[in-house]
């Protein structure tokens, strides 16, 4: 698959390197040079220096051919304008948003954005591990380890 | 009639003053609290210190009452997000966005936010009107900054032609805010060279207006 992933944090980086190991074509795209430091060595992809919500660097991303895109900057609202501009403009199929706010996230679910909130993801987590509830987290813990352990191995 | 404005920069500042002085009810939304503060100061109690970009707070605006929302952060992504939520959640019959990209317009009408505002699209209008070859055009005042908005055109025999910004001897406080050049816009910094055809826009203190007049035409 075409790929496109806008903002190279922690998770933008992490999900481009599993994509790329994985045999899709990604791109990312960030404003700021030194955040590619976060792709793992080996990354095979392409880095774009950009403003993931200007329609022109989109376009040079590749979004007009792209089968999904990840908004994955740490602003709110610019993962919601890219993946708005995604669906809306270019009609990409799969557009994925992270949107740490529950309210936005939950309004523009009802809008054709597939959200994602960290603060409801991971507090939902957080709360079943404490009680104990394994049943809740088991897979995706069990899938997170084996990709931790394999970047660990990495690094030797 | 009820506007909430979202942002307190100098557009949402200067803004919210004029409604008010035209008997408007407003309230403004303004996420940094020292700043807020000084609007409040000045304005009186019309603002809240909050970000305009979370529903909670859009509806403790009383934004379900509003007959309009206007956006004007400095951010265009917060911009959109502002007047979506305004629209979808608290049903406001009338949304503004102002967009800091040009290119946002189409993006924001395609994203169902139909009026907007681009301040470089107002300027770039402004200078496209007739002026005389070679004219010299103070537009507007800037209210409460003694600045003043001036536009001039360079022609074939005006003194300043080719050369540059920095060697125009432009008085203290006026500054070159932009170059119109075919039609594009020009970033204008100290060594660009003013070329015949060029529309420029002057930021000056009013009192120093002669002196701009000086500088580029002799």
């Amino acid at each position: 698959m075409n790929i496109v992933i806008v903002g190279c944090g922690r998770v933008g980086a992490f999900l481009a390197g599993q994509l790329d190991k994985a045999g899709h074509a990604v791109t990312i795209v960030d404003l700021d040079r030194g955040s590619f430091v976060h792709l793992p060595a080996d990354f095979g992809g392409t880095t774009l220096l950009g403003n993931g919500t200007d329609l022109d660097v989109l376009r040079t991303a590749g979004i007009d051919k792209a089968d999904a895109i990840f908004a994955l900057t740490q602003g709110d609202n610019r993962n919601l304008m890219a993946a708005q501009i995604a669906r809306q403009i270019f009609g990409v199929k799969r557009v994925i948003a992270k949107v740490n706010d529950p309210i936005r996230a939950a309004l523009y679910r009802a809008h054709e954005i597939s959200t994602v909130s960290r603060t409801t993801i991971l507090g939902t987590l957080l709360e079943a591990m404490l009680m104990g509830d394994a049943e809740v987290g088991k897979v995706l813990i069990e899938k997170s380890k084996a990709a931790e352990a394999a970047m660990a191995g990495e690094l030797g | 009639m009820y506007f909430v404005i979202a942002g307190g920069g100098e557009v949402g500042f200067h803004l919210a003053k004029a409604l008010l002085e035209s008997s408007h009810e407003v309230m403004l939304l303004e996420s940094d609290r020292r700043r807020a503060q000084v609007i409040e100061e000045k304005l009186g109690s019309v603002v809240l210190n909050a970000p305009a970009d979370e529903g909670r707070y859009q509806l403790e605006a009383g934004c379900q009452r509003a007959d309009a929302v206007i956006a004007v952060t400095g951010e265009d992504p917060a911009n959109l997000i502002i007047c979506q939520l305004a629209k979808w959640k608290c049903n406001v019959p009338r949304v503004i966005a102002r967009v800091n990209d040009p290119k946002n317009e189409i993006v924001f009408k395609a994203l169902g936010i139909d009026e907007t505002i681009s301040s470089t699209r107002v300027i770039m209008n402004v200078i496209e009107q007739e002026l005389p070859s070679g004219g010299f055009l103070p537009l507007m005042p800037l209210t409460g900054s003694h600045l003043e908005l001036i536009e001039a055109e360079i022609a074939a025999g005006t003194p300043s032609a080719g050369k540059s910004i920095g060697s125009l001897g432009l008085p203290d406080g006026a500054a070159i805010g932009g170059i119109v050049r075919k039609g594009a816009v020009v970033h204008a910094d100290d060594t660009t060279k003013l070329q015949v055809g060029d529309r420029i826009v002057v930021l000056s203190p009013t009192k120093v207006e002669a002196d701009v007049r000086k500088a580029l035409f002799g």
